[in-house]
């Protein structure tokens, strides 16, 4: 059984329908990127996953029908990096840490992931009393993966993590990811405009075509599909 | 013209001023906690904390001492703001600012009308928070009362401070107002940090009404309405997204508007309230954001 399963999955803003039934799946213990055009529904579709627009259909995690408040799909145990980060630009990288893992009671247990994350992204560390608006745009996409990481999530969505970073510091972000997959067996579900990058850190991959799912398979094939790449993927 | 400036009664002037600034103050926190959380400024807080005041005053009818009314009403009002926010305020939650604004000026009338209607309307008078002797520094006399009051409007915004600064609850209500969105994915329960806000915002005014009480020797239903518009004008003076801004807005005003009323002789007490709204007219007009406001525009 998948850790995350999305079936018949429509969401829309207003009259404005963003997707028509869409199937996928995350397992556990996997990278999963989901790819696709601008206003294809990427974006969506993790919206639809964090209940921050309004769906139907069915989207079970860890067996059980997802809430559909967005606190309590945090508390379920899935964090959302969204677009533009999310991060609190007035507060202080430390605080930062502290929002992340809100949810949790563990006192040690929250401790001993702070000190790992600064450990991690030692940058951090170093900044840890400036306000997150002041950091850089890499150190802020590492503050947001390290505040998602302090609500010690089974599943992490990502969207567009390379937007407006220079390709250097992207690479360095998926170094981190595949390490957290393979090390701890987090599971990832990453949006990507950067599909050659996207499809070389993940296992499985979805391409979205206006709010369905165009075509699917492992990232390894889709890489090597010519027709997949030169009409869905413009590369 | 005296030559001669009278320094001891300056000094005096000048803590009865801190004294009113103080209760102002607090009242002042309380607006800039319900504006950074929902974007409006809550026209009912005077007449809630008017309210707060009148059971007060019932407790002290029924035989408790000051203080454990004190302690009894600042309980009850911040329930009771929980419960306001919950029953009219979340109803329209998300709404354009001008809705809620309107609702709170409905509340307004609703918290004076049943005020009227659950106490008559003649006046009332509170027992002494403090000793009403003088307590002679440097040779001058000061009003123990006045000093009181200050050390509890002080103590009141210290201890607001210290929970939003130190506790999970407090950083969570801050992230909440900055950034709701994030913070539901945070899996921060946003609606319960505004009501979380609307009882501590209560809670301050029933500490604020119930220091303005005392002092004025008799009051009724209207008596906080002059001191919800000092407490505005310390806010904007302040800048009327920071709490630290409205702390020294408030003060500062309280201290010119007692200095102008006892010194210079046509403004005396009747042209106070005009003193304010032209603090508040020239703040808007000169510098908007006032002392420590960030002046960053609010999405609404």
């Amino acid at each position: 059984m998948p850790l995350l399963e999305l079936r018949g999955v429509a969401a829309r803003y207003g009259p404005l329908q963003a997707l028509h039934g869409i199937d996928l799946s995350v397992g556990e213990g996997e990278i999963v990127a989901v790819l696709g055009a601008n206003g294809a529904g990427k974006t969506t579709t993790l919206r639809a996953i964090s209940a921050t627009v309004r769906t139907s259909g069915d989207i079970v995690f860890a067996g059980e029908r997802l809430p559909r408040h967005p606190e309590a799909v945090a508390r379920a145990g899935i964090a959302h990096v969204p677009e533009g980060r999310g991060t609190f630009a007035q507060l202080s990288v430390e605080e930062n840490l502290r929002l992340g893992a809100h949810v949790r009671r563990d006192r040690a247990g929250v401790k001993a992931d702070r000190d790992r994350v600064l450990r991690r992204f030692p940058i951090l560390a170093e900044r840890r009393r400036q306000a997150a608006g002041t950091l850089s745009g890499g150190e802020q996409q590492q503050l947001a993966l390290a505040r998602a990481l302090m609500q010690r999530p089974r599943l992490l969505l990502l969207d567009e993590p390379s937007l407006g970073l220079a390709p250097l510091v992207v690479a360095g972000f998926y170094d981190v990811v595949s390490e957290l997959n393979e090390r701890e067996g987090l599971s990832v579900l990453v949006v990507e405009q950067n599909a050659r990058l996207a499809l070389a850190s993940s296992s499985r991959a979805y391409v979205l075509e206006v709010g369905r799912v165009a075509v699917d398979g492992p990232s390894s094939a889709l890489q090597r599909d010519e027709s997949v790449r030169r009409s869905y993927l413009g590369y | 013209m005296p030559l001669a400036v009278d320094w001891a009664g300056v000094a005096q002037q000048i803590v009865a001023g801190l004294s009113s600034g103080g209760t102002y103050a607090t009242l002042a926190v309380a607006l800039v906690l319900i504006y950074r959380a929902t974007g409006v400024i809550n026209f009912a807080q005077g007449e809630l904390a008017m309210f707060s005041t009148f059971v007060a005053w019932t407790l002290t009818q029924h035989g408790l001492s000051y203080w454990s009314a004190f302690a009894v009403t600042v309980a009850a009002s911040f329930a009771g703001g929980i419960a306001l926010e919950r029953a009219v305020i979340r109803p329209v939650e998300g709404r354009p600012v001008l809705t809620i604004a309107i609702v709170t000026i409905g509340l307004f009338f609703v918290a004076n009308g049943a005020a009227f209607w659950i106490w008559s309307p003649e006046v009332k008078s509170m027992p002494n928070a403090f000793s009403t002797r003088p307590i002679r520094v440097a040779g001058v006399a000061f009003s123990i009362s006045d000093l009181g009051i200050i050390g509890v409007s002080l103590l009141a915004v210290l201890l607001l401070w210290l929970f939003f600064r130190f506790t999970k609850v407090g950083l969570a209500m801050r992230a909440a107002a900055l950034n709701p969105e994030s913070s539901r994915l945070t899996g921060i329960r946003v609606t319960w940090t505004i009501a979380l806000g609307w009882g501590l915002a209560a809670a301050l005014g029933a500490v604020a009404g119930l220091m303005a009480a005392p002092p004025l020797g008799s009051f009724d239903q209207n008596f906080m309405q002059p001191i919800l518009l000092y407490a505005f004008a310390g806010a904007v003076l302040g800048g009327i997204d920071s709490a630290l801004g409205a702390v020294i807005g408030s003060l500062a005003l309280g201290v010119f508007l007692n200095l102008i009323g006892t010194y210079v002789s046509w403004i005396g007490t009747d042209l106070r309230q005009a003193a304010a709204l032209a603090v508040i007219l020239v703040v808007l007009l000169v510098k908007p954001t006032g002392l420590l406001g960030s002046g960053a525009v609010r999405r609404v």
